[in-house]
């Protein structure tokens, strides 16, 4: 099969995955602060109200976020702000 | 009889052999093939098409015209270009171009232009790599897919792609599957393709391929204990000295900002380096790689010295080699501190000032504890050279001046607790160990300035970490 994007060769050990890996999710939430990100489709806000007042329910720390269209990447800045002030996220679909 | 001929049109030469082809068609098979375009020569009504060069890459052609007799599906002669006497030999025709000049050199065939070879051999031949492939998606940016692997020093990185990798291999004489050795911290095994791919990814040619790998030799030697250069909270990491007739040859800077950025060869073969043991030996910062505070040459610091005064000793002949050969040295080196001397005129008194600033490497009251590399400019070279001093004197003069009374430097003295064991206050205390002061001349003219690189404080061990220097193959 030729591959129809572009191929490079890795340049490591090759002892990581091909794919990349995604993060383990902590084991613990207590104490982390969960950020929520709105993709800004119909209805997301519901959505992630409930989702807050589930996790504010456990006493665990929320915070809010909004990406401006769901048709685009979320800025760069929304991004930054989640990293810098959240350990996790739950990026919130809807409809 | 059977003939395969490959020309262009883009050739005098083969433009001018035309009515011989057009004879030789009507008196024998004639396939013959042209390399730009198809129409020509007229003479013979065109000829077959091999502007994807595979031909011309199968038969092995570095010269338009090529004649070749083929006997039973075999070559069993050929020549290139026009040589009469040659082409009435391959076809045994006696009248065969009588009227051509005798001899007319042939021209390149476009099968071996720059970077063509590896084309082709990667189109049509066996050449494949053993490193596995990452495919990038066609809306991703192979940059960006580098940096989210963990590919990169932090700088952007060229993708290896197999032309690249391909190229960078034609720049040495050693094999793909070559295992160089094991890199640390991780101690993976290095093939040359491997190394090769991460000099693509750093930015060097394929000629500077060569002392990257005498590069990687030289830091596997056990004596310089690459890993715990690596992992060490001090600053060091592996600082690369390159001399002999290589340093000109691929451009390498050895003048004005030598330890600055600018030279593509100074800048890519340091960080070759270093791509290689963060990418094979898996050596990044935060992990294995203590430093506490690092320092901008563990991106890349490589540089050559200046050889072009006949009567100095460079720095690989007085570490043993040849002269006239190109070697690495290597030396485990923090950042770069400068020396001002502006009013010494005599020798004496600049070994005694270059002294004075020495004595700071690692901590002023602290001795044996890390080599130095001296680099002498130009400027305070030529007050040496005016006295009389060459490279034997020089080193001696610094040597002498870096004598110090023990009780000068003692724990304790002068009000700081830092300082060297009591027992020594009665004994002249040296700075280095001996073979732990490096003097090399690099450097532009204008300024009365020279340079300190300082050492890795394992130094103080000196059996253990050793400076080493490596003779740079093909």
């Amino acid at each position: 099969m030729i591959p129809k994007g572009y191929l490079m060769r890795d340049p490591t050990a090759e002892t990581a995955a091909v794919q990349r890996e995604r993060l383990t999710p902590p084991a613990d939430l207590s104490g982390a602060t969960i950020g929520l990100l709105s993709i800004s489709k119909e209805r997301s806000a519901e959505f992630l109200d409930y989702v807050e007042e589930r996790l504010t329910g456990r006493g665990l720390n929320v915070l809010r976020f909004e990406k401006p269209t769901h048709t685009k990447p979320a800025p760069e800045s929304v991004l930054q702000e989640i990293i810098e002030r959240c350990d996790v996220v739950v990026e919130g679909l809807a409809d | 009889m059977e003939y395969l001929v490959i020309v262009k049109r883009d050739c005098e030469t083969c433009q001018m052999v035309a009515p011989v082809l057009a004879d030789l068609q009507n008196v024998s098979t004639l396939t013959l093939y042209s390399q730009d375009d198809t129409t020509f020569p007229e003479a013979t009504g065109g000829a077959l098409d091999d502007t994807s060069l595979e031909e011309s890459w199968r038969h092995n052609v570095e010269i338009v015209p090529t004649l070749i007799r083929i006997e039973n599906g075999r070559e069993t002669t050929r020549t290139e270009g026009w040589d009469r006497a040659d082409w009435v030999r391959v076809t045994g025709i006696n009248a065969l171009g009588e009227n051509l000049p005798v001899f007319r050199p042939g021209c390149g065939s476009k099968s071996v232009e720059p970077g063509m070879p590896e084309r082709l051999a990667l189109k049509f031949g066996n050449m494949h790599f053993e490193s596995r492939a990452i495919e990038v998606d066609e809306m991703d940016d192979p940059a960006e897919v580098a940096y989210d692997r963990g590919w990169t020093d932090g700088l952007p990185v060229i993708p290896a792609t197999d032309l690249r990798i391909a190229r960078m291999l034609a720049g040495t004489t050693r094999k793909p599957d070559e295992i160089i050795g094991d890199i640390p911290p991780n101690l993976i095994p290095c093939t040359v393709e491997k190394a090769a791919i991460n000099a693509v990814m750093a930015g060097c040619r394929p000629e500077y391929f060569p002392v990257v790998l005498a590069a990687v030799d030289a830091v596997l030697k056990p004596e310089f204990s690459m890993h715990g250069l690596l992992a060490t909270l001090w600053f060091s990491g592996p600082v690369i000295i390159v001399n002999g007739p290589v340093a000109k040859r691929i451009g390498m800077n050895s003048q004005g900002n030598a330890l600055g950025q600018g030279n593509r060869a100074n800048a890519t073969i340091g960080r070759a380096l270093q791509l290689i043991i963060r990418n094979v030996g898996g050596g990044r910062p935060q992990e294995i790689d203590r430093s506490i505070l690092g320092n901008p040459g563990k991106y890349t610091f490589c540089f050559a010295e200046d050889e072009s005064d006949p009567d100095w000793v460079p720095l690989n002949l007085a570490r043993g080699h040849a002269a006239g050969t190109s070697t690495v040295t290597l030396f485990h080196g923090d950042g770069v501190q400068g020396v001002a001397d502006q009013k010494s005129r005599d020798p004496e008194s600049l070994a005694r000032s270059l002294a004075l600033a020495l004595w700071s490497v690692c901590h002023p009251k602290l001795a044996q504890w890390s080599h130095a590399i001296l680099v002498l400019s130009p400027d305070h070279y030529a007050i040496f050279r005016e006295g009389g001093w060459g490279r034997a004197e020089i080193e001696a003069g610094i040597w002498q001046a870096l004598k110090r009374p023990g009780h000068e430097i003692v724990e304790g003295a002068g009000g700081v607790e830092e300082g060297i064991d009591h027992a020594r206050a009665d004994e002249m205390i040296d700075k280095f160990h001996p073979g732990g002061l490096l003097v090399v001349r690099a450097g532009g003219v204008g300024g009365l300035f020279s340079a300190i690189i300082g050492g890795w404080t394992a130094h103080r061990r000196n059996e253990d970490v050793q400076i080493v220097s490596q003779e740079i193959g093909t």
